[in-house]
């Protein structure tokens, strides 16, 4: 609009800065918008400008980033052992959530959880003799999320445990995760001795064979379908997770009870299923996982297909810069704690449910789901607040996952790292929180932000690799 | 210790509502813990590990609530669990989820969603920040008033010579004023639409020539700033050039007036290069030049006559006179105190331009005349703290705006120094600027009475309140606050200064 065009136009204005500024345009008549202004993040001197200049580039990219996001097809097409369908999955390995790490640097509740792999998998007798193994660098530590697998909590996977996979139908990748344990003591928390070790045994032999019955009888199960209707219901599929695991228990129930000879077998299974508001979780997380995984290696793309925790450090990649992580410590999260635990029980965040948010669930649904955001004391504005902000610094919205109360409008999408840190907004990620010593088990819950570190990482190397 | 607890049988609650309850008993005096949970397996062995699991919570099942206390007193714990019950039964309001507002978007891309036809973006953060988010305005194509300083020449040149590639207008850094399609932004005043449009290279005197072409009947086209660095050669009037040209281009603008310090030579070149070309009346004031028009109520006058078709000498001869009459009440002014201490004046001033014209006004009516801002024959001061002399002091200068807010905005200093300076035996006149309008202080009098009331027992005050009656401020009451306090009130710097001066000088040549 020239200046000649701009005196004959009704004055309309955008105001960053002194909010009475404002206020006086609109007392004279003039409509105008307030900023939510924040001062940059630190990022390195010149990357701004080259992604500016590189923007049509990197617009481009996430074009096709979000067209693959949003397209993706998962679906739960069958259970294996982790050893016979993880890629490089061999009988030294054990897969850990979050970024690589040393066992010297691993917080509690993962080395908790390796300990009671170790014992599970036969490869030592006693705690001692595992915690020896463990740190002896003979066992293999990788990232679940470098083998296209995704572990809650600790995200512990060793070669003998049962897996789902779930295929990303349209893209033809696949990704796995463990079964979801259920509360008390259990491996993901760190826990170990003969109860976690029991249970983890009783899953391999009962619950993972008459699953894997129910499943080929069942036929594959539509993961997007599932999770949109749980959205639906009061989900956000990362801390509620008690409307998709009903919707799985409808789906599975009919084909237990029809290819499940052992009658106590089916009923223990059922019962399982049951019993564990989150046994979905370890279904919406591989499926943001495979619909992710697809987006991968899309040069210049500035959205996130990872973001992880390992109790010690959260990490992200970029759909963008490859096998990359970009880390910075994992926070202790604000939460809401259980009675007679507190802040200082807790351990820095932890697992890979992120993955959820990443791809558009979980605290960027949250206006979906009310009752979570009471964890931090909220309102159900508080949720539809939040779910609004994550639209600021996403590239799209979900075709398919909606929020009722937004009037159905699609989950907040692709999380963009320019408009992350050029705005100063990180994404919220609703979690639980574990004990930060190994076995204790979850002792709250609540909704926390990333720490902003890896995100300024990840932008300094985007603008170093399009200079 | 005391624990205790109740069983509500079949009762259900959502867990976070729950732990809800459980976080704000935690809260009440005399309680160390507290829990309510639905009495499932998993929240049993939770409650046991705290050892709060009470013996008769060992049969209860999935549907029972349970609710234990563990605090220091029998009464402290039977209050918490009178309490929980009291939170579990009351009614919720009703959820607000749907109704609630978007948050305010986080960046200038979020705001243009939002509004659509946004068309100018008014930017007052840090300096350091601002010319980033300049620059992503004019990439959105919006014409941009900076009002933040402390923007380097490179960032302003840049900015401004991308805004002249797009058509778009960059007004500041530094830009404290403008009017636009008679929108006042930032530091403003509410003058109504007219013939007359103003390219400003200074906030406050763009602000006092609008306000004097409202109070003389006439009104504003467009007011653009510019911001002072704009006429200097390293900009090289970039956006002063553009803003004349628009102006000469603009239908409803039938008078143009210049308001700026002296443009450098480069600068000066070009605009009378452009002047030349425009076929409306054009009034130029160059503060600090000596001719006509000299002081910004001059150029107002002029710019006045010229929209309402005057003869310019008529408005000239009319300021003669209103000086003829201001002689005469200095005289009665002087003449009503018995013995008036001290033969200097002191300008205390919160805008630079008004310390400006001040000197232009005083140069001939007091000698030796000092400025931490000197114009003409003035001379710096030392110390802006310490004023000797007659004195105008700006205090909207860098050495007293470190670490305060604009003393248009924040009195404090300026009340403390007008104390000083009554006291001082030397003084015999203080000369204040208040400034009406948007952004500066909403209760100017409210600040200034208690201090002026003092003050006036041993000085003379006079006080220049520049503003329009349409200000936010309720010019009338102002003034009436102000004289019932004592000052004596002009409705123009440049008749206040006047004014100030002839005391000063009238005291002066009783007490040689």
């Amino acid at each position: 609009m020239s200046i000649q065009k701009l005196f004959s136009a009704p004055l309309q204005v955008v105001n960053l800065g002194i909010e009475s500024f404002k206020e006086a345009c609109e007392k004279n008549g003039a409509p105008a918008v307030q900023v939510d202004w924040r001062p940059p993040v630190e990022v390195a001197p010149e990357s701004e400008a080259i992604l500016a200049k590189r923007a049509a580039q990197i617009e481009k990219a996430n074009r096709k980033v979000m067209e693959i996001i949003l397209a993706g097809t998962p679906k739960l097409v069958g259970l294996d052992v982790a050893r016979n369908v993880i890629p490089g999955m061999t009988e030294d390995t054990i897969l850990h959530a979050g970024p690589p790490i040393t066992w010297d640097r691993m917080c509690g509740p993962m080395r908790g959880g390796i300990l009671a792999g170790l014992v599970y998998e036969g490869r030592a007798a006693t705690i001692e003799e595992a915690e020896k193994l463990a740190s002896s660098g003979k066992i293999q530590y990788a990232p679940c999320h470098e083998h296209a697998a995704v572990g809650p909590m600790a995200g512990i996977v060793t070669p003998s445990m049962p897996v789902m996979i779930i295929r990303n139908e349209k893209f033809g990748n696949t990704a796995y995760c463990t079964l979801n344990e259920g509360l008390g003591k259990v491996l993901r928390y760190g826990a170990f001795g003969d109860e976690v070790t029991k249970r983890l045994k009783w899953m391999e032999t009962v619950l993972y064979p008459v699953l894997k019955a129910a499943l080929a009888h069942a036929g594959p199960i539509d993961l997007k379908n599932l999770i949109a209707q749980a959205l639906h219901m009061g989900d956000e599929v990362h801390n509620r997770n008690r409307a998709g695991t009903s919707l799985l228990y409808r789906a599975l129930a009919p084909a237990i009870v029809a290819t499940c000879a052992n009658q106590n077998d089916a009923v223990a299974v059922l019962n399982f299923i049951n019993g564990n508001d989150h046994f979905f979780l370890n279904l919406s997380m591989p499926a943001c996982k495979a619909t992710l995984d697809a987006a991968r290696g899309v040069k210049g793309s500035s959205i996130a297909v990872v973001m992880a925790r390992n109790g010690t450090d959260f990490g992200i990649q970029l759909a963008g810069t490859g096998d990359l992580w970009f880390t910075a410590p994992a926070e202790v999260p604000d939460a809401l704690y259980f009675a007679g635990f507190t802040k200082d029980d807790a351990n820095p965040d932890i697992g890979d449910s992120a993955i959820t948010e990443t791809g558009g669930l979980g605290g960027f649904a949250i206006a979906a789901a009310p009752a979570i955001v009471q964890f931090v004391g909220g309102s159900a504005s508080d949720a539809v607040r939040y779910t609004h902000q994550m639209y600021e610094i996403t590239a799209g919205e979900s075709r398919m996952y909606q929020i009722p109360a937004l009037d159905f409008r699609g989950t907040p999408t692709g999380i963009d790292v320019r408009k992350v840190v050029e705005k100063n907004l990180v994404p919220v990620i609703d979690t639980g929180v574990a004990h930060k010593q190994a076995g204790v088990g979850q002792v709250g819950a609540g909704i926390v932000s990333a720490p902003m570190g890896p995100f300024a990482k990840a932008y300094d190397a985007l603008a170093k690799l399009l200079k | 210790m005391n624990t205790a607890g109740r069983v509500k049988q079949g009762f259900y609650f959502d867990s976070v509502t729950l732990m809800r309850v459980g976080r704000e008993l935690s809260g009440l005096p005399g309680v160390a813990e507290a829990s309510v949970v639905m009495a499932t397996e998993a929240n049993k062995s939770i409650l046991a590990m705290s050892d709060l699991l009470l013996p008769e919570f060992k049969k209860c099942g999935d549907q029972d609530l349970v609710i234990v206390v563990r605090a220091k007193d029998a009464k402290a714990a039977n209050d918490a669990l009178a309490k929980a019950e009291d939170m579990l039964s009351r009614k919720k309001k009703p959820a607000a989820g749907g109704a609630a507002a978007a948050p305010a978007p986080r960046d200038l891309a979020s705001a243009v969603a939002l509004l659509p036809g946004a068309n100018l973006a008014l930017i007052s953060v840090a300096g350091r920040y601002a010319a980033r988010e300049a620059r992503k305005a004019l990439e959105q194509g919006l014409h941009v008033m900076l009002f933040s300083d402390n923007v380097s020449i490179a960032d302003e040149v840049a900015l401004k010579k991308l805004a002249h590639r797009k058509g778009l207008l960059v007004m500041g850094p530094d830009c404290g004023t403008a009017i636009l399609n008679g929108v006042p932004l930032a530091f403003a005043n509410v003058v109504p639409k007219g013939p007359i449009g103003i390219v400003g290279a200074s906030g406050t005197g763009t602000q006092e020539v609008t306000c004097i072409i409202a109070n003389e009947g006439s009104g504003v086209s467009q007011a653009i700033g510019t911001g002072g660095r704009d006429v200097k050669d390293a900009v090289g009037g970039i956006a002063f050039l553009d803003a004349l040209q628009a102006l000469a281009n603009d239908r409803e603008t039938k008078v143009i007036l210049l308001v700026s310090k002296p443009p450098q030579p480069g600068v000066l070149k070009k605009v009378k290069a452009l002047l030349r070309k425009i076929k409306k009346p054009v009034v130029a004031l160059f503060l600090g030049e000596a001719g006509t028009p000299a002081t910004l109520e001059e150029a107002a006058l002029l710019a006045v006559a010229h929209a309402k078709g005057e003869a310019p000498a008529q408005a000239l001869a009319h300021l003669t006179r209103r000086d003829e009459i201001l002689a005469a009440e200095a005289r009665t002014i002087v003449a009503k105190r018995k013995k008036p201490k001290g033969r200097y004046l002191r300008g205390l001033f919160s805008g630079g331009t008004f310390c400006a014209e001040a000197q232009v006004v005083l140069d001939g009516l007091v000698r030796h005349l000092y400025s931490n801002a000197p114009l003409g024959d003035s001379q710096k001061l030392k110390n802006a703290w310490k004023p000797e002399k007659n004195a105008v002091v700006d205090l909207g200068e860098d050495e007293f705006t470190v670490g305060r807010a604009h003393p248009m905005i924040d009195f404090t200093l300026r009340n403390k120094m007008i104390l000083e300076q009554a006291a001082d035996p030397d003084v015999s006149v203080i000369l204040l600027d208040v400034v009406l309008g948007y952004g500066a202080n909403l209760d100017p009098a409210g600040e200034l009475v208690p201090v002026i009331k003092q003050a006036a027992k041993k000085v003379f005050v006079v006080a220049g309140v520049n503003g329009t009656i349409g200000d936010p401020q309720n010019r009338a009451k102002t003034v009436e606050a102000l004289r019932e306090a004592g000052a004596h009130v002009q409705l123009t710097n440049a008749a206040a200064s006047k004014l100030a001066g002839l005391i000063a000088a009238e005291v002066a040549r009783q007490n040689r």
